[in-house]
């Protein structure tokens, strides 16, 4: 990293310097930027995210493009005699199911429930983790106890065991009065429900420390409100850690999702999810392994992805981890 | 409260056998547990009046009509509904349901089969534990070898091979990766005939070998995951400890490198592992299901999976609390051992 164009320069052409400008600090997003731009699996890991998101919104231009058939278009011509669906083709890079749907088709749609569950999922459970964790940090006493001890509660009843039972009770026609409907508005509220825990305890331990520092005393001594404290005041200072927790939160999510969709109490067909596609190649995987690998391969490379974004995120965000 | 009176009179037993011998810290230990017994029963009383709650007013059904299935005769529901007591009170219903629970550990009764919900899970534990043990014994031993070798040869290109691979396992699901070693290894449809595939299982009592044999594919499967995070966790926390400064006198005192990396190093980096290893048995122990269902083994998993096809809520709310008991036993052990390890957690 270059120190300033001063040291370079002989002494006595400094004057010529002066005006040309101020050296200007660099700002921590700048900083974090020079040093991510750097990571070139980080990069790598940036684009296909971005990649991904963009094949979730465009998915119905990006298969006409493709000229593929759309993802509940049935064709059962596609079947050998038996039954059997047929292979990867020109026509169908991916090969067909049982019902003669284009597989490529429905992997690039099943983007959309795996973003949709991993995006807004761990947006939920972050902003009541961060919120939750804040106001317990701050307040200590009986809202801590109270807060963390439901914490406590929440994590020892296993997420995926928790996600059939939800997952069956409102599989059906919805639950909570219709609150939630069946498919991935469920599986965003079992996110919501069970996994702003794992923030909530991060938040709460940098908040705990946080709030003995001199700028918490001085804006307290200038007569700022509590609210003013915890949220304009501490919350700004947990923004890197919290956006690494999220990005790494954000795979689990999409596990979850396809996860539950394999075991059928998930998003339900006709809409397709690489989970259910996996669920739905099990009976023959054997005859038709296109069925199978490609939605898992789908799933594995958004995973890996988001996993090796967090990584990078965390280096370039906290140097001292830096291997 | 009958507990809390036997765990007061072990605890004064106890204390006056420390007494006796003098020594503080077993005393301080004993205290220790206690606290964290008491709010491990506690945490299961909480956590069971939450099931509870949750599978009687999230499903939209009536439970009388589903236990009635078919036979959806007006009689027959009002017969059911006085049966199981759904006529009562909600209190009443919950203290019926909690004293069943606590006293004859009693998880209430299929609705499709009516038999007995724990003597339903008893059946499967067996697999599922021949699973989830075996699998935890696959990982720890790669999880942990893998993981040293790594630290010891940070950036070389095993260590880079192996973290990378660790790191696609970690994103791997399950369920696919099973599918993927059936499709490449079983013996009856792979593409090399090599291992027993799915539905092989067989009871260790009735025959070890080949229960061996039908395990060895969803042992690697189950294990896979884990043995990745716990070498990348094992890599991370083995090489800060090497920059410590006791392990240069451990050099410095001329001990064998072997020595050193085994008996300084590991035996410090290992605490972050053993913290996570309880809870981690516990976790897979609900996830299972997503492995018995791959290979068809008849475990608590398969259970619950047939029992959602059915809407049999019964099984799914006892499977969910006995793995809860199991992930509050496996959080206590756990802790104790931690306790032992680092002096300092007794005293917080």
């Amino acid at each position: 990293m270059s120190v300033g164009a001063a040291e370079v320069v002989p002494a006595g052409e400094l004057t010529f310097l002066e005006p040309v400008g101020e050296i200007a600090a660099r700002s921590p997003l700048q900083l974090f930027w020079r040093r991510f731009r750097r990571d070139r699996v980080a990069i790598v890991s940036l684009a296909f995210v971005i990649f991904l998101a963009i094949v979730a919104l465009a998915a119905p231009l990006i298969v006409k493009l493709l000229g593929l058939p759309g993802p509940y278009t049935q064709n059962l011509n596609l079947t050998d005699e038996f039954g059997s669906p047929l292979g990867p083709s020109a026509a169908h890079p991916f090969g067909v199911d049982q019902l003669g749907h284009d597989v490529m088709s429905r992997v690039i749609y099943g983007t959309r429930v795996s973003l949709e569950v991993g995006i807004i999922g761990t947006a939920i459970a972050t902003t009541i983790g961060v919120v939750l964790g804040t106001v317990a940090g701050y307040y200590r006493g009986w809202v801590d106890t109270a807060l963390s001890r439901t914490v406590d509660v929440v994590l020892s009843i296993p997420i995926l065991l928790l996600g059939l039972g939800i997952g069956a009770a409102c599989a059906v026609r919805g639950c909570l009065g219709g609150a939630v409907s069946p498919g991935t508005s469920t599986i965003i509220f079992l996110i919501s429900l069970a996994t702003w825990t794992y923030i909530y305890r991060l938040t709460r331990g940098l908040v705990l420390s946080l709030r003995e520092r001199e700028f918490v005393e001085a804006s307290r001594a200038l007569g700022a409100s509590d609210a003013r404290i915890m949220f304009r005041e501490i919350v700004p200072n947990l923004v890197a850690p919290v956006i690494v927790y999220a990005t790494l939160q954000i795979p689990l999510n999409i596990l979850l999702e396809a996860s539950l969709s394999f075991l059928g109490v998930g998003v339900r067909p006709p809409t397709a999810s690489w989970g259910q596609m996996i669920a739905a190649a099990t009976p023959i995987f054997n005859t038709a392994w296109w069925y199978m690998v490609f939605p898992g391969a789908a799933l594995l490379l958004t995973v890996l992805a988001f996993n090796l974004l967090g990584d990078g995120l965390r280096d370039a965000l906290n140097p001292r981890t830096a291997r | 409260m009958q507990l809390r009176i036997k765990l007061g009179r072990e605890a004064r037993g106890a204390l006056a056998k420390d007494r006796t011998s003098g020594d503080a810290v077993s005393q301080t230990m004993t205290r220790y547990i206690i606290r964290r017994l008491l709010w491990g029963v506690l945490l299961l009383i909480v956590v069971a009046a939450l099931l509870f709650l949750m599978f009687r007013y999230l499903p939209t059904a009536d439970p009388a009509k589903l236990r009635a299935g078919r036979l959806q005769s007006p009689q027959i529901i009002a017969e059911i509904r006085h049966t199981y007591g759904l006529d009562k009170s909600l209190p009443a219903q919950f203290w019926l349901y909690m004293k069943n629970l606590f006293l004859h550990f009693n998880l209430g009764y299929s609705y499709y089969s009516n038999a007995p919900v724990k003597e339903l899970l008893f059946n499967r534990l067996p697999a599922t534990l021949s699973l989830v043990f075996g699998g935890a014994i696959v990982w720890v031993i790669t999880g942990l070898s893998v993981g040293i070798i790594s630290a010891r040869r940070a950036g070389s290109r095993l260590d880079r091979a192996s973290m990378s691979s660790a790191l696609v396992l970690v994103s791997a699901p399950e369920y696919w990766l099973g599918l993927i070693v059936l499709y490449l290894f079983a013996a009856d449809i792979g593409r090399v005939h090599i291992f027993p595939g799915a539905g092989s299982y067989v009871g260790l009592t009735y025959d070890p070998v080949k229960w061996f044999e039908s395990l060895i594919l969803p042992w690697l499967v189950v294990a896979a995951g884990s043995a990745a995070i716990y070498a990348r966790l094992i890599r991370g926390s083995l090489i800060e400890t090497m920059g410590e400064d006791y392990i240069r006198t451990a050099r410095a005192k001329g001990l064998p490198e072997r020595t050193v990396v085994l008996r300084h190093g590991v035996r410090a980096a290992i605490n972050p592992v053993v913290t996570v290893l309880g809870v981690d048995i516990g976790v897979l122990l609900g996830s299972s299901v997503l492995v018995e269902t791959v290979f068809n083994i008849p475990g608590i998993g398969r259970l619950n999976y047939i029992a959602i096809t059915h809407a049999d809520f019964p099984i799914v709310q006892g499977t969910v609390l006995f793995a809860a008991l199991v992930i509050i036993v496996a959080n206590i052990i756990v802790d104790i051992a931690y306790a032992y390890l680092d002096p300092r957690v007794r005293y917080s």
